[in-house]
């Protein structure tokens, strides 16, 4: 099934090293994987096991130290600022602190705006641009209405990531790379948001890479799961497979640490 | 019946904002923690889960203020007491209180050692330095923890290590009650579990006498504390020991709630996640009738306008609604049969 044509994204020998003689760290460590086309992937390790730093490089925000990332097949050229944004277009994130995601001098009706603007719709009629806003915020269950000349802090967290994913909605990205979306809202608009991505990955077909450390949240939204540790891939495979039976020790350790409500949670073995 | 360590009865707080006006954030709540048990509290965010925790230390600042109600801890009423005296009595020794994001409470210019040393000439000034460094070492390491952590400056600490400093150093003084409110939201799993064994293990070694843990996550609760109660808007919602509480709920709020549980469980991917839709109302003016009825999937038409009373069945448990067990049961079944009838249909 992985032919060429199907290959979103992919990279080869991926490596970011920090520092450099005895301080030297290795964070991500010679990665290679292939995504196709809508499909959900999740990377899964604990703090430190080099995710966000995987997931900068594959945004383009820092540069490898070697390897390459290909984007449809093709090398991707990021070098210029004109290029960068080219590459954007294609694909976007979220981030996991929605209070730090936008930028506090520019109200909401602005932030929509710009995303209009991006898909190359500055020349479209006001009543047209607003009919799209408007799409959007009812996509996530938000009333424009009420959002035009607010400021996002005046939004909650859980509004706040529910806007940025009215963002993604208007600017349909081939792939949406999702940093610990749902890290710090509550368990119950956790629910809503992962339903809002699931809808829009049905809707627009796209590729959504999830990185977190709740395995169960993986379980829960992905085809194939990615096990991270120390910067390498020490598993993978389909979700079902990897998640009920593990076989490498780390993913067995991740999975027995979290609380579970039909199994027996066993507390000696940290 | 075991000694009841924590009773509360009836306890109302409002914060008056800088308009001035009133938003009760805890309203009548009652609750009882017995020796050797410990209590979840569950919910949303922005149910007022916090603003309990920080209203049953009997110590308020603005803009929390105390309105009714009574707050005994093992006997002794709290209410009423001089501030400055339940500050020297009271805080740290009979009752202890772990904030959200504890671990940035240390002091990034000093050693551990020093905050350690603080707590205790707070409240007896005789005590030398010697003694409070042996103390504290060996807590410390009943607790699990190296004790070089005492000689260290909180940078040199991960995360999970300064959560459980904190948490070993508010339970020197061998509280009654220790208050844990999101003690692990900010840690990865594996310190999150450290945490919690953490937890346990101090009411094993006998440093607390009763805890109260608070959190959104619902599986964490079921594996930690003995009973639930669920809160939403200022109000308790739903009192039940922990398995009845995540297997069988009553209210239609926390069912929705149970609806949002994720574990790396076999089955978890045929289940779809059921969100409550809405926001929990503004607490300035809260609804006259029942405050979720806007939200209820159940709701009746008369459910806006009565405020329902807590009702009390057996088993200790008890709900907050108009409708009675075996109603609110009839109408979860008949739902599970329409749900079903039309998956088969489609």
């Amino acid at each position: 099934m992985l032919d060429e044509s199907n290959k979103c994204l992919s990279a080869v020998k991926l490596t970011k090293v920090f520092g450099m003689g005895r301080q030297k760290c290795v964070a991500v460590d010679h990665v290679d994987f292939d995504l196709c086309t809508s499909e959900v992937v999740s990377i899964v390790g604990e703090s430190g096991s080099g995710k966000t730093t995987l997931a900068k490089m594959l945004l383009g925000l820092i540069n490898p130290t070697e390897g390459e990332v290909y984007f449809q097949g093709k090398k991707r050229d990021i070098r210029t600022q004109r290029k960068k944004r080219e590459y954007w277009k294609n694909i976007q994130a979220i981030f996991q602190d929605p209070y730090c995601s936008y930028n506090i001098f520019n109200k909401i009706d602005t932030v929509l705006l710009d995303c209009i603007y991006m898909r190359g719709g500055r020349t479209l009629p006001w009543a047209k641009k607003v009919e799209l806003m408007a799409e959007a915020c009812s996509f996530v269950n938000l009333k424009f209405e009420e959002l035009t000349n607010k400021y996002p802090f005046e939004l909650s967290g859980g509004q706040m990531q529910r806007l940025m994913i009215a963002r993604i909605f208007l600017l349909k990205p081939k792939i949406l790379l999702a940093d610990e979306p749902t890290s710090m809202i509550d368990a119950c608009s956790r629910a809503t948001i992962l339903d809002m991505l699931m809808r829009l990955r049905k809707e627009t077909g796209m590729t959504i890479i999830f990185i977190t450390h709740d395995i169960g949240l993986a379980y829960y939204v992905s085809d194939t799961v990615y096990i991270m540790e120390r910067g390498k891939f020490v598993e993978y495979g389909c979700a079902d497979d990897v998640i009920l039976n593990p076989r490498h020790a780390y993913t067995r350790r991740l999975i027995n640490d979290v609380p579970k409500i039909h199994e027996a949670w066993d507390l000696s073995t940290v | 019946m075991n000694n009841v360590m924590l009773d509360v009865r009836e306890i109302t707080t409002k914060y008056i904002t800088r308009f001035k006006e009133d938003v009760y954030a805890v309203d009548h709540v009652s609750l009882k923690v017995e020796e050797g048990k410990s209590l979840g509290i569950a919910g949303e965010s922005g149910c007022g889960k916090s603003t309990l925790a920080l209203s049953l230390m009997g110590y308020y600042f603005a803009p929390l203020h105390y309105t009714s109600g009574e707050i005994i801890i093992d006997g002794r009423k709290i209410t009423g007491m001089d501030p400055d005296d339940i500050r020297k009595s009271i805080l740290g020794t009979e009752i202890a209180y772990i904030p959200q994001g504890a671990m940035n409470s240390l002091n990034p210019t000093q050693k551990v050692i020093h905050f350690v040393e603080d707590v205790f000439q707070a409240h007896d000034p005789y005590k030398t330095k010697k003694e409070i460094y042996e103390f504290a070492r060996e807590a410390f390491e009943t607790l699990g923890l190296p004790a070089e952590v005492l000689q260290k400056y909180p940078v040199e600490l991960s995360g999970g290590m300064k959560q459980r400093t904190v948490i070993a150093v508010s339970v020197l003084l061998f509280p009654k009650v220790l208050i844990a409110d999101e003690p692990s939201s900010a840690l990865d799993v594996t310190s999150q579990k450290m945490v919690i064994k953490m937890l346990k293990n101090l009411m094993e070694n006998g440093f607390i006498k009763s805890m109260i843990f608070i959190t959104h996550e619902l599986p964490l609760l079921f594996n930690v504390t003995d009973d639930i109660m669920v809160m939403y808007a200022g109000q308790i919602v739903e009192k039940a020991n922990a398995k009845e509480a995540v297997f069988d709920p009553l209210h239609p709020y926390s069912k929705g709630l149970m609806g949002s549980i994720i574990v790396p469980e076999s089955g978890l991917r045929e289940v779809k996640l059921a969100a409550i839709p809405g926001v929990p109302p503004n607490l300035k003016n809260p609804p006259c009738g029942c405050r979720f009825a806007e939200r209820c999937r159940y709701a009746l038409p008369e459910c806006p306008a009565i405020a329902p009373g807590i009702r009390e069945i057996e088993g200790s448990r008890a709900y907050r609604c108009i409708l009675s067990e075996k109603e609110l049961r009839e109408v979860y079944i008949k739902e599970t049969l329409i749900r079903e009838a039309c998956q088969n249909a489609g």
